[in-house]
């Protein structure tokens, strides 16, 4: 299985000379299985240059899950160039709602004024499914589960699964919500816990460094302590800090990581920055590779 | 790393959450029927903090928490109002006499009400518990 980041911001697309090494392009992340359809991880900006690489693929079906429709994880979607293609199947995953169905909710966005074309005018076969809580599904060779998360609004977070190899993404997620200190509770009253366990790589929101994060409490993120005590309560192999704060610059990111990996009782070289074009390898036999 | 552990639904973390943060005595009952928390404010009906209490299984509460009606009548645990959100899926509120671990029969007010996720699943019971004069 192969994960490449082609977007890690949060909250808002940031280009600009601050931003060059880490990326401003919002949440999008694409996982391929050794076999089977792609699947997109969220729909932020990141997904445009996504599509114009896949537009050069011969691809009949794709899977898109999204953690949930907050726009800069959904931004991207009306910019993807393989939704205009006829013939192309596309699967569009996100979280259920009691009031609304998700491609009511998507056509929020996807229609005027807010955007120019309607989602009911986009060539591709799209097909909408509440996200995989109750039971995993299985996209090519990797399986797939939703578990709901501590976020603003219905969200939820995503565990794929290949050959004994897993990764978890988390990108909008406050475990903590009401003070709660993760290291201090048991793990199955801990948000997140089961989507993250035991996994070689979560990728995890850590938009806010421990100072910040007390003038933003129930926004629905995380500060540094906060992730890295998930991710240790998790036993998750490799934490990758996403969803970084469009205020954050690059050298500012560096002084949040360098606090993370202090923080880390595993060791520093466990915790990483995700930046756009970083690449995960998760393979059975020869384990996880990660390359900026 | 707990193996093999489980997660609580989203919905009952939640109200834990909310339950840890408050001064009034609230329980949660999970979609099984298990008392899976109550907050320090119950613990003074109780008579025993949750902490060393842990979990209670639905046919053990009784032993937990004696409830009358305020005659005396014993309260079936389905009559509670506890029991009426469990089996109907519908709050309910009554006044009840409750005696906890302290031997203290205190008159109370308690309202409960079921916990319905987005996809119309019931996660648990909340109960709330108002102690009267």
């Amino acid at each position: 299985m192969q994960v490449r980041v082609w977007g890690s911001r949060g909250s808002l697309a940031t280009p600009g000379p601050d931003t060059v090494r880490y990326g401003g392009n919002t949440s999008c992340v694409e996982v391929r299985p050794d076999d089977g359809p792609p699947i997109v991880l969220d729909a932020g900006t990141g997904m445009r240059p996504l599509g114009v690489l896949m537009e050069t693929e011969a691809i009949d079906e794709l899977h898109i899950l999204l953690t949930h429709l907050h726009l800069d994880h959904l931004q991207g979607l009306g910019f993807f160039r393989p939704l205009f293609r006829s013939g192309i199947d596309v699967h569009i995953w996100g979280p259920a709602s009691p009031v609304q169905g998700l491609a009511d909710r998507i056509a929020i966005y996807l229609s005027p004024p807010l955007f120019p074309v309607r989602l009911t005018d986009i060539p591709a076969n799209l097909t909408f499914h509440d996200a995989p809580e109750d039971e995993a599904v299985t996209i090519g060779s990797a399986t797939v589960r939703a578990g709901k998360v501590a976020h603003q609004g219905p969200t939820v977070g995503y565990r794929v699964e290949e050959g004994g190899r897993s990764v978890a993404y988390l990108p909008d997620h406050e475990p903590s919500l009401g003070g709660m200190r993760i290291a201090d509770q048991p793990a199955d009253w801990v948000s997140g816990y089961d989507v993250a366990r035991g996994v070689d790589v979560l990728l995890h929101d850590a938009q806010y460094g421990d100072d910040e994060y007390p003038r933003h409490i129930g926004w629905g993120h995380s500060c540094i302590e906060d992730v890295v005590a998930f991710a240790e309560k998790a036993d998750v192999g490799n934490l990758v800090l996403f969803h970084h704060d469009p205020y954050h610059s690059d050298d500012e990111l560096d002084a949040l990581l360098d606090k993370a990996q202090a923080r880390h009782s595993g060791g520093r070289e466990r915790v990483c920055l995700a930046q756009e074009g970083m690449t995960i390898t998760l393979d059975a036999r020869n384990g996880v590779l990660l390359k900026p | 790393m707990d193996a093999g552990t489980t997660s609580k639904s989203l919905p009952l973390i939640l109200a834990r959450e909310l339950a840890a943060n408050l001064a009034t005595p609230m329980f949660l009952i999970d979609a099984g029927g298990t008392l899976v928390f109550y907050n320090e404010a119950a613990e003074l009906l109780i008579g025993r903090p949750f902490a060393e209490l842990g979990e209670v299984e639905a046919t053990d509460f009784g032993a937990v928490l004696q409830m009358t009606e305020p005659d005396g009548t014993p309260l079936r645990r389905r009559d509670s109002p506890a029991g009426v959100a469990f089996f109907t899926h519908k709050p309910a509120h009554r006044v009840l006499v409750a005696t906890g671990y302290d031997g203290v029969r205190r008159t109370v007010e308690v309202t409960a009400y079921p916990l319905f996720g987005a996809t119309d699943e019931m996660h648990g019971v909340v109960t709330v518990f108002w102690e009267n004069g």
